[in-house]
Formats: C-alpha cells, sequence, structure tokens
C-alpha cells in the first residue's frame, strides 16, 4: 500500500472547524428543521387522508403517492427553480425573489419529507384501538381535542422509532444538496477536496463520519425500540 | 407568473445534433432503467446471499452479514458512489487503478455496482424478515425429512420467503430506480440529468422537469403492474396472498 503512506492527515486537521462549523452546522440544522416541519406537515397530511371527507383524503394520497414516485434530486431541482416563483406569486413582486441556499433546500426537504412522515403517522394513528376516539367523543371531546389530547400524543409515541429511523435516513439525504453546491457537510469536504487536491482523504473523512453518527443514532434507536417495547 | 412556457420545445431540435429535445429525454429515460435494471440485479443477488448468511446459525455468517449491512446502511448513497468513483481507483495499485479511471462508461458501472451494493443492504434485511417469519416447524420438517441446508433453503425456506417480500421488494425496487437519479453527481447523464442539461439548453426548466416527472411517473406505473401481475402468478392458494 503505497497510498497510505501518501495519506495527508494534516490536510483534514486544517480544514475541521470549517467542515464541521460551516458544513456539519449546516446539514443538522437543515436535518432538524426539515425533521420538524416534516412530521407538522406529514401528521396534517395524514389526518386528511384518514378524514371522513373524501374529497380531503384524496388529495393527500395524491400528494403522497406523487412525491414518492419521483427521485429526491428531481425534487430538489423543482423547488430550487420554482421557490423563487412561487414567492413572486406569493408576494405580488414583479419579479422572481430570490431565496437563500439554505431557505430553499428547507422547503424542498419539508415537503418531501413530509410525504414520508405522513405514511408513517398514518401507520401510527390506525395502530390506536377504535375504542380511544370513540370514548374521547363519548366524554364530549371534539375531533381536534380529541386527536390532540388522546390518539396523536399515542401514534407519536408508537411511531418514534420509525419516525427517528426516517430522520436518519433524512439525514443522509441532506448530502443530496451537493447538486446545487451549496455547502453543507459533503459540499464542504467536496471543496476542500478539490481545492486542495486531496479527494481521497477529505471522501473517507466525510464516509467515516456519516458512517460513525448513522450508527450511533441508529444504535439509540435500537435501544430506546426494547425500551418502549417493554412499557408495551 | 411571468414565465414564458413553450410547450413545442420537445419537438424542436436539440444542440446535441441527436434529434428533438424529447429524443435527448428519452435516451436518458434508456439510461436510467438500463442503470437500474443492472444495479436491481446487483442488489438482488448480493442482497439475498447477505440475507442468508444473517440467518444461518453459524456465527461468522451473522457477523459477516451484519457487517455488509450495516456498512451500506450507514453512508449517504452520493458518499457511497464517491468512494467508488474518486476514492477507490487511487487505494488500488496504479496500474489497476489507471485501468479503471480509463474505463469507457465509468460512471455508469459505478452508478449500477453503487447503487446496488447500496440497495442490497436494504434487500437483505427484507430477506431475513421474511426468512424468520416463516413458522420455525417448516425448517425443523426440512431437517427431519433430511435435507440438508442448502437444500433447505433452495427448495423450502427462500421460495416462500420470496414470495412474502415480493410487495417490499417492490417499493425496493421503484427505489433503486429514483437512486440512480443521484448518479447525476458522477456525471452520469440519466434522465434527471438530460432534463438538466434540456433546462441549460433551452432555458425552459418546467417543460423539462415535466417531462421527466412524466417519465418517471410512468416508469413507477409500468413497475407496479408489472409487479402485480408477478405477485399473482406466483401466488400459492391458500397462502397469505394466494387466491
Amino acid at each position: 500500500m503505497t497510498m497510505l503512506g501518501n495519506f495527508d492527515f494534516d490536510v483534514i486537521r486544517r480544514a475541521l472547524p470549517y467542515l464541521f462549523f460551516e458544513g456539519m452546522r449546516f446539514t443538522l440544522t437543515l436535518t432538524a428543521l426539515a425533521a420538524f416541519g416534516g412530521l407538522v406537515f406529514g401528521t396534517l397530511i395524514a389526518l386528511m387522508r384518514l378524514s371522513s371527507y373524501k374529497w380531503l383524503g384524496r388529495i393527500a394520497g395524491f400528494y403522497v403517492d406523487f412525491i414518492r414516485s419521483l427521485p429526491l434530486v428531481l425534487v430538489i431541482f423543482w423547488f430550487y427553480f420554482l421557490v423563487p416563483y412561487i414567492g413572486q406569486w406569493l408576494t405580488g413582486a414583479s419579479r422572481p425573489i430570490t431565496v437563500g441556499a439554505f431557505a430553499s433546500s428547507l422547503i424542498t426537504f419539508i415537503a418531501f419529507e413530509a410525504a414520508y412522515f405522513s405514511e408513517i403517522m398514518r401507520a401510527g394513528i390506525q395502530s390506536i384501538s377504535k375504542g380511544q376516539p370513540a370514548a374521547a367523543s363519548a366524554l364530549g371531546l371534539t375531533y381536534a381535542q380529541s386527536m390532540r389530547y388522546v390518539v396523536l400524543p399515542q401514534a407519536f409515541r408508537n411511531m418514534l422509532p420509525v419516525l427517528l429511523t426516517q430522520t436518519i435516513v433524512l439525514f443522509q439525504d441532506t448530502s443530496l444538496v451537493y447538486v446545487l453546491s451549496i455547502p453543507d457537510f459533503l459540499g464542504a469536504a467536496s471543496k476542500v477536496a478539490q481545492r486542495d487536491g486531496r479527494l481521497v482523504e477529505m471522501y473517507l473523512f466525510a464516509a467515516v463520519v456519516y458512517f460513525v453518527i448513522s450508527c450511533v443514532a441508529s444504535f439509540g434507536v435500537r435501544r430506546l425500540q426494547s425500551r418502549i417495547a417493554i412499557v408495551r | 407568473m411571468n414565465y414564458n412556457w413553450n410547450w413545442h420545445i420537445f419537438l424542436e431540435p436539440n444542440p446535441m445534433g441527436t434529434g428533438t429535445y424529447l429524443d435527448l429525454l428519452l435516451s436518458g429515460l434508456v439510461v436510467t432503467v438500463k442503470v437500474s435494471v443492472l444495479a436491481w440485479i446487483i442488489a438482488l443477488v448480493s442482497g439475498s446471499v447477505i440475507g442468508v448468511l444473517r440467518t444461518l446459525p453459524s456465527r461468522t455468517a451473522s457477523w459477516i452479514g451484519f457487517c455488509w449491512v450495516e456498512f451500506f446502511r450507514n453512508m449517504p448513497l452520493l458518499v457511497q458512489l464517491f468512494l467508488w468513483f474518486f476514492v477507490l481507483p487511487e487505494l488500488l495499485p496504479r496500474s489497476a487503478g489507471l485501468w479503471l479511471k480509463q474505463l469507457p462508461n465509468a460512471p455508469f458501472w459505478t452508478a449500477a455496482i453503487g447503487v446496488g451494493l447500496f440497495m442490497s443492504a436494504r434487500v437483505a434485511v427484507q430477506l431475513q424478515a421474511g426468512i424468520t417469519s416463516l413458522p420455525r416447524g417448516q425448517k425443523q420438517a426440512s431437517t427431519a425429512l433430511g435435507l440438508t441446508t442448502v437444500q433447505t433453503y433452495r427448495y423450502v425456506l427462500l421460495p416462500m420467503a420470496f414470495r412474502i417480500i415480493l410487495p417490499p421488494l417492490t417499493s425496493e425496487f421503484l427505489n433503486t430506480i429514483k437512486n440512480s437519479a443521484v448518479a447525476i453527481t458522477i456525471g452520469l447523464i440519466e434522465l434527471t440529468g438530460q432534463a438538466r442539461s434540456m433546462q441549460e439548453f433551452s432555458f425552459q426548466v418546467f417543460e423539462a422537469f415535466t417531462a421527466a416527472t412524466v417519465l418517471y411517473l410512468l416508469l413507477n406505473f409500468v413497475v407496479v403492474t408489472a409487479m402485480r401481475f408477478l405477485e399473482r402468478y406466483v401466488a400459492i392458494p391458500g397462502y397469505i396472498t394466494g387466491k
């Protein structure tokens, strides 16, 4: 292995502040906000799908199936070009508005993840026995109250491991903002790699970092899962 | 929205001189189909081997299966493609690395193998779930009948397990098609890539992406329909999804 002799750890060391304070911060903020937004909108979509209004369910179902049949890369491109026009339409401006890289990718990931989170929440809501909402309405709770205080907390709890696993997938998927040349963690690593001509070091390091974070996170999810399983 | 729509753009000649813009997109679709099918074969074959390894009583076998799945599941696909495309040729002996770099169509083969291995981890997990969902008596009965381990898997466990996991395998195949778009980052001009180049040449962003979207939806529809036929064809009467 002649190659390992040339392995330049110093390139990585020098790039560390940039990689983590710029790149990883972008990645983690995007992951957290997109997971939160995706969960909120995903729950709303799930409620629409399960509502007694047929047309609401149909719209939600169409949205979920539509988004889920498209590659994330294509969706990222779609929103990147579409969001300025939507912004123009919303604000009534005379030209397409300029949207920052972060806002654009956040909107994309919330819209994309909402479709996936909604399927998880739908399964969660359906896992609650019918007696529960029935009892809630017998007690005089409105639909909103019964969802807020009875059904959704349990659905969320039952689905927590799956939601967290989906968030790990989301964390990995955020690397795809690379196609817009946005410096997330991988984008930052790639910038340094190309500037210093050190592709091997930077990409191996990025791989190790993603691997360690995902491994630790999924180990945590597995522990959580076994804990929840005991309680039930 | 002050955007100049021009739906006739598809019939106008593309600057590559390969026919119309529609031909450009269709050639991208062909690449997407080719790369996805190849990746899916790789995923099915290696995923099945790993899935079986994970269910064997041997410690070493299940440890190998565990490592394989964790390795391919815990890195973003994009990073894995970069590892195969940029890093692997540098780590090999000089001559082998040079040969790899000069391979014609390198992005295509890298994408097929990279996406295939990425998906193999998911296939393995599905197959393992399928095998362990079978009643324990099936394996015990095979042993009692004097079947070897290989025969047990070949004639008893796998035929049933694959039938059970056919629906999730369908969505994994759809995922393979979608994931092939990630290969745009290593320079593979598949469907999304051709939509991108059409947008850059013609400035008709939304027409290009609409066409790509429609083609992906069509591809999805074809796969789902074909798999439904396959499910019905292999169904065993009286068993779960059987008639």
